[in-house]
């Protein structure tokens, strides 16, 4: 009975630990603690073109990180990208003229939305939509134009 | 038309093979409920096959993911990120490691056990004893093993990546210096709770189900003598590490596209 007890007690121990060790996954590992779904609000922004940006992109206004990229569609009638915008709900007071732009992290790193609030008294709104938006700077288109009007400046001194 | 004839018959014997042991996966199945009434059955086969296999888990996880932080360190740090190294070892453990290596440790270190315990049983025709006193051997001895084996599977895999997770951070943050909050920094923001997390833990239950299976449906359908038995734990154990590997491969095309 006695043996029947501590080998009860070890399996009990071995379940314990392996539970913990998913928790630990789950808290400390993963972005559990990140996710507030449900008290966030959606906001929808078009832009002529996103990029690499991707959903679950962060959403940053001053370098803060206050959301991220919940969805990405392309309207066929505008031809625009449509990206939705999952902000957190403490964030809610951000002027309607807010502006959204589409930059990278560093040279190479990933791309992410960054938001410049405006000056009007209404606030975004679940659902509102950002009417000010700058695409994303793409290199290639970069350096061609670069090219281009280096070709096209007179040339001889 | 000698070799036309060897390979028929070669494929009957697989097939045949293959149906004995999809019906004996049926059977094992069935006998579970009447294990859930006697739990004891089911915490005697948990202490052995988890349990025991924790040791082994648990050091190699510990070393995975030391050298993971290792290897990932000396990469990174020619493109100058060696904050990513927790998000290296964080995927790399919670997608593929954790999961296949758990599998193949399992294998070989419980499958072969319970291979060669039921093959000894029917080589001692302790099993043809139980039936002569109406006591259903699958019931009885091979479905508390699968069931325990389930069960052990992902509570292993799940160790061994939080171990080799904390295994990189030691390696990583105190030996080689990277950035602690970093390092926790850019895992979190980069490791998805349902996309990462959860799929390697349906990856780990699915090596545990075929591995599970491999090793009783092998010792049950041994050939009862000491060679049969012995050849029946080899091929547990490769059976079990080809089934892994391979699922794994087509686990992750399917999870991770």
């Amino acid at each position: 009975m006695r043996q029947n007890k501590t080998l009860e007690i070890t399996v009990g121990l071995f379940i314990a630990g392996g539970l913990a060790a998913l928790l630990v996954l789950a808290m400390k590992v993963s972005n559990l603690t990140q996710l507030n779904q449900g008290d966030g609000y959606n906001v929808v922004a078009r832009f002529e073109n996103i990029g690499g940006l991707k959903v679950r992109s962060p959403v940053k206004v001053g370098g803060v990180r206050i959301g991220r990229v919940a969805g990405i569609d392309y309207d066929t009638e505008r031809y625009q990208a449509v990206v939705t915008m999952q902000l957190e709900g403490k964030y809610n007071q951000f002027p309607d003229d807010t502006s959204a732009s589409v930059y990278t992290a560093g040279l190479l790193g990933e791309q992410y939305i960054a938001l410049e609030p405006g000056g009007a008294e209404d606030y975004l709104q679940q659902g509102s939509e950002i009417d000010i938006t700058q695409s994303a700077v793409i290199i290639e288109q970069l350096i061609s134009k670069f090219l281009f009007n280096k070709a096209s400046e007179p040339s001889g001194e | 038309m000698n070799w036309i004839q060897s390979l028929g018959q070669s494929g009957l014997e697989f097939f045949e093979k293959l149906g004995r042991a999809h019906i004996f996966l049926w059977q094992a199945l069935a006998g579970i409920p009447s294990v859930l009434r006697r739990p004891s059955l089911l915490v005697a086969q948990l202490y052995s096959i988890g349990v025991l296999s924790l040791l082994i888990i648990l050091v190699s996880g510990l070393f995975v993911g030391m050298v993971l932080a290792l290897q990932g360190y000396n990469t990174l740090s020619d493109f100058g990120a060696e904050e990513s190294l927790g998000v290296v070892v964080a995927l790399s453990m919670v997608r593929e490691l954790g999961p296949v290596i758990t599998g193949l440790l399992f294998a070989g270190r419980a499958g072969s056990a319970l291979t060669a315990e039921i093959g000894l049983m029917k080589a001692t025709e302790q099993l043809s004893g139980m039936e002569m006193m109406a006591v259903d051997p699958i019931r009885r001895v091979i479905s508390p093993r699968f069931l325990a084996g389930l069960i052990s599977m992902p509570l292993l895999a799940a160790i061994f990546s939080a171990i080799g997770i904390y295994g990189g951070y030691f390696v990583g943050v105190d030996v080689l210096g990277v950035d602690e909050g970093a390092y926790w920094s850019q895992m979190q923001s980069k490791v998805d709770l349902y996309e990462d997390i959860f799929n390697g833990v349906i990856k780990s239950i699915a090596f545990g189900w075929v591995c599970a299976w491999i090793a009783v449906f092998e010792g049950y359908d041994a050939i009862p003598t000491s060679e049969g038995v012995s050849r029946a734990t080899t091929r547990t154990v490769v059976h079990s590490a080809l089934a892994v590997l391979g699922l794994d491969f087509v686990l992750t095309a399917l999870m991770f596209d």
